[in-house]
């Protein structure tokens, strides 16, 4: 008997019992549907990380000084030296030193207080240079960014974050406006668009961007050091490279071998948010699996039923011809078949699950073509496995038994 | 004529927990091509072990069995299904057709299993349909027929290898006298035909039909009765 022949027959079983089949295949619907669910939300919740970290500006490096350990072995905690200059973000921005670098935004960052008559807020005040918009990806939304001009001279401008805009000026255009941060007046030239990332970060719009000259005049600072240097690698692959570049350039210029900065990439921000929904996702699997096996059984339990019941077809097909293998192998394709189509209308329904969820709870679904495709496989492979017993109950039946009982 | 049933002192052996059942004792019979032979004996006389044996469902305990010049006395299962694939076909009291499966699926079913292909299968089942009398019942589930119709579907279905033996057991059992008298024609015209049947029964009107009785008593054949 060749395999059209065992696949036409598995299929005429199962469809002259369609209610106890379409009862079996449940099992395993409900099992797979669940866990492509379950990885969808997984996966929906690692790219939200991902597109959300990507929005605070994307291939970036933020360079920070004075995190090593010293020659005593004190160490300074991140951040806290003042080891970065604007030679160093100067140097950084030469393309044959770091050829991998598309841009390089060095800013010193205060607190400042912002005053606008009686309205008073406390902001970062960001000292930045014209990359800064590009590097971090930022848009101005009314208004406009400073000129290099303006940076030059130290011009007595200000760009607000949109939080600080709306805390500072409850109505009315702040354009235009003036307002004394730390009692020095300035002019409002701009407001930025709010970042539309941060949960994560409420600060990202709530600040004051300033020319990096006009930062130092108001803190009253005469040195070159910089709080931060943002580098925004050419293109993602570049990443790395840039990292290295950037590394060796800055050690070379500090003249030490031990780095007196340390350099961090958004990968290491994602990895840590992936963490946790890695592990929920691994769990919420992990039961929707322990469903799929529950499904599994249930393919193993109606199997054996069904060879009970078929006690003398069994017999009379083995009086007919049909050898223990084939009898075993007609088995095995229908367990086969009952799981294989349980795994498809349960990608089905998970796929329809996954489109509609996100109406409902606030979570994107993403379905990965690897997990449909394992799904269908794991619901086939379960099926024949699950088969394997009854099958070969059935194979063992002798013939005379199998006809003679009623 | 050479013998399609060589029967050398069969000996069957039941073990029930610890009574063992003899229920053949050593019969020896042969029986010939073409000739036609009905198996009486009372219940328990062992006449459905040796249906068994005849039809390879069963090996015999000790003796030899040679059904078309193959001794399968000692096959194995497998080996066995093979035989009785190609060398015997079978009808039954109950006819124990597929109900699910049309008449030609149903007839189809032993070629299935010899491994033939789509086309000459229809083809073949098609004529013996016709051959019984159903050629316009192809399509037709056994639920559809009548019991005498189911018969002959289960005999169409024992011509279709073209087996050395065909092997009734009961065929009447379950039928009314006109179906009784629809299916003994048919067994007469086939034995016409040059079939080897053998009949099992315990009909003696039905028994009667054939060339020869072989009565089994006690696991032993107690007497040839030539008609």
């Amino acid at each position: 008997m060749n395999w059209a022949e065992t696949f036409r027959s598995g299929a005429e079983a199962i469809r002259s019992h369609r209610l106890r089949s379409g009862l079996t295949m449940l099992g395993i619907v409900i099992g797979i549907s669940s866990v492509i669910v379950t990885v969808g939300l997984g996966l929906g919740a690692q790219n939200k990380v991902r597109s959300e970290i990507d929005a605070l500006g994307s291939n970036l490096l933020i360079v920070s000084p004075g995190s090593s350990t010293n020659s005593s072995g004190i160490r300074g905690g991140f951040g806290s030296g003042s080891t970065l200059t604007l030679g160093d973000a100067a140097a950084i921005d030469t393309e044959e030193v770091a050829p991998d670098v598309a841009a390089v935004a060095p800013v010193v960052s205060t607190s400042g207080s912002l005053v606008n008559g009686t309205a008073n807020w406390t902001s970062q005040v960001v000292g930045a240079t014209r990359d800064w918009p590009e590097v971090r990806k930022r848009e101005v939304s009314t208004g406009r960014f400073f000129t290099d001009e303006e940076i030059a001279t130290g011009a007595p401008v200000v760009v607000l974050g949109a939080d600080t805009a709306s805390e500072l000026f409850a109505i009315g255009n702040p354009v235009g406006q003036s307002i004394t941060v730390n009692g020095t007046p300035m002019t409002v030239i701009g407001v930025l668009a709010s970042s539309g990332a941060s949960s994560t970060d409420a600060s990202e719009d709530d600040l004051a961007v300033m020319p990096l000259t006009t930062a130092k005049q108001l803190s009253g600072s005469t040195s070159s050091t910089v709080s931060t240097i943002y580098v925004q690698a050419a293109s993602q692959e570049a990443l790395s490279a840039a990292y290295q570049e950037i590394q060796a350039l800055l050690l070379n210029r500090h003249g030490v071998t031990e780095a007196d900065f340390s350099i961090n990439t958004q990968e290491s921000l994602i990895e840590t948010a992936n963490e946790t929904n890695r592990t929920l996702t691994i769990l919420l699997g992990g039961v929707a699996g322990i469903s799929l096996l529950v499904g599994g059984i249930g393919v193993m339990n109606i199997m054996l039923v069904s060879v009970t019941e078929r006690v003398r077809e069994i017999g009379l097909r083995k009086a007919l011809g049909a050898t223990p293998s084939v009898i075993r192998r007609q088995f095995l394709v229908e367990a086969g078949v009952l799981g294989a189509a349980g795994g498809v209308v349960g990608v089905a329904l998970g796929i329809g699950t996954a489109g509609v969820l996100p109406r409902f709870i606030d979570q994107p679904v993403a379905v990965s073509a690897v997990a449909t495709a394992t799904a269908i496989v794991v619901a086939l492979l379960l099926g024949i496995g699950f088969g394997v017993y009854p099958a070969s109950r059935a194979a063992k039946l002798t013939p005379i038994d199998a006809l003679r009982s009623e | 004529m050479s013998a399609v049933i060589e029967l050398t002192d069969v000996r069957k052996t039941y073990t029930m927990g610890s009574l063992e059942v003899d229920a053949l004792r050593g019969l020896s019979a042969t029986i010939d091509e073409g000739e036609y032979v009905a198996v009486v004996g009372p219940s328990g006389s062992g006449k459905s072990t040796l249906m068994h044996i005849i039809g390879c469902l069963d090996v015999p305990t000790s003796g030899t069995y040679v059904l078309d010049g193959i001794d399968v006395a000692t096959m194995d299962e497998s080996a066995l299904a093979r035989v009785r694939n190609s060398k015997v076909g079978f009808v039954f009291q109950q006819f124990n057709l597929l109900s699910s499966l049309s008449a030609l699926r149903n007839v189809e079913l032993p070629l299935v299993y010899a491994g033939l292909g789509r086309a000459e299968r229809r083809e073949r089942a098609a004529d013996a349909l016709a051959r019984v009398g159903l050629a316009d019942r192809l399509e037709h589930r056994p639920g559809e027929l009548s019991g005498g119709q189911q018969q002959r579907v289960a005999v169409a279905r024992a011509l279709v290898t073209e087996p050395a033996l065909i092997l009734a057991d009961e065929p009447t059992g379950n039928l009314d006298s006109s179906s009784t008298r629809e299916i003994l024609a048919l067994f007469d015209e086939l034995h016409g035909g040059g079939r080897t049947l053998v009949l099992i029964t315990h009909e003696p009107e039905v028994a009667a039909r054939a060339e020869r009785t072989l009565l089994i008593h006690d696991g032993a054949l107690l007497d040839e009765v030539p008609v």
